[in-house]
């Protein structure tokens, strides 16, 4: 992790991380290996770029999960 | 072979079908909503012999994320279908957006195409439901949309590309059984892809007449899930398919209008 805060919109709360990448935001959140799926800036993150892609301040992200439902 | 053997294997013979080219046997498909507990939902989806469950898309909980994941109860069920539901959307855009969320998150490509039009009564909006199968079939998702028991929506939304139609019985969650049983039996004798009876299925003589008429199978959800015992009605509402499907299959005794005696008019003494 960078030392380095930003500040970021994540489902739809302002928070502040250390995170530099979305898979050390899976990571943070205890998400990681998870069937999530993720939207970054209203684009849908794949798997395999989750190390790749660097989050940057302003940068609004929504994870999303399987809950019940019929 | 005795005549019991041949009944029986008549009975087992492969009665299995297709939507978007997987094949199924089971004609009961859950929803996983409304449950007591994770474990009750498995229990249940397993006493209902279900090939396949919905399942909604939601944000994860930044606040606990630690809180058990529904999907882990059924990771080790292999055959399992995961249904991904757009339920909760209003808008087109909504609808395409949580349906591309949920493919991402690798489930597959199965989708539960749900634009609701109104809070009152959860009717779908079937104008953009049509819309939204056609945009999601051609992105190469199968598309079951849930829809009004309207047979000129059925037949657009096949047209654009639904691998099967999802009529309502009644409103979703209301448990009120058939409404309409006349435009369900128009859908069903115009439909080239399977008919899902979906919405409000209340008991399993309710999923049993859906498959006399012959429908192909029943979605339902609130009838379990809201049962006293969910377990055990989930066992009643395999036995109402099952046997709603065989009666479908036996073909069902003519009506008449007046009575008919059972017994000989001769030999009365």
């Amino acid at each position: 992790m960078s030392s380095e805060s930003i500040e970021i919109v994540f489902n739809g709360e302002s928070r502040s991380t250390q995170s530099a990448t979305v898979a050390e935001l899976l990571k943070e959140f205890e998400l990681a290996g998870r069937k999530v799926a993720v939207e970054l800036n209203r684009e849908i993150v794949q798997r395999s770029d989750y190390s790749g892609i660097a989050l940057k301040n302003g940068d609004s992200i929504e994870i999303v999960q399987f809950v019940g439902g019929g | 072979m005795s005549s019991n053997a041949v009944r029986t294997e008549q009975m087992q013979e492969d009665d299995s079908f297709l939507i978007g080219g997987k094949r199924f046997s089971s004609r009961l498909i859950v929803g996983s909503g409304k449950y007591p507990s994770f474990q009750t939902t498995r229990d249940a989806t397993i006493a209902a012999g279900a090939e396949m469950i919905t399942v909604a898309v939601r944000r994860v909980n930044i606040t606990d994320p630690n809180k058990e994941s529904l999907l882990e109860y059924f990771a080790d069920l292999k055959d399992l279908t995961i249904l991904p539901n757009t339920a909760g959307c209003y808008t087109l855009e909504d609808c395409l957006r949580t349906a591309r969320l949920a493919r991402a998150a690798g489930v597959g490509d199965f989708v539960k195409v749900e634009v609701i039009g109104d809070e009152k009564t959860l009717y779908p909006d079937n104008e953009l439901t049509i819309e939204a199968c056609k945009i999601l079939s051609d992105e190469g998702f199968i598309c079951l949309p849930y829809i009004t028991d309207d047979p000129i929506t059925a037949r657009k939304c096949e047209e654009a590309g639904a691998a099967a139609v999802m009529p309502l019985a009644s409103p979703i969650g209301s448990g009120l059984g058939i409404q309409n049983e006349h435009s369900l039996r128009f859908i069903i004798e115009q439909s080239k892809v399977p008919v899902i009876v979906d919405a409000g299925v209340g008991t399993p003589s309710d999923a049993a007449r859906c498959l006399e008429m012959g429908a192909d199978g029943v979605l339902t959800n609130s009838a379990i899930a809201l049962a006293k015992d969910p377990v055990l009605m989930a066992a009643a509402m395999k036995q109402g398919v099952a046997a709603g499907r065989l009666a479908y299959r036996a073909g069902r005794m003519p009506k008449k209008q007046f009575a008919s005696a059972s017994s000989p008019d001769s030999g009365l003494i």
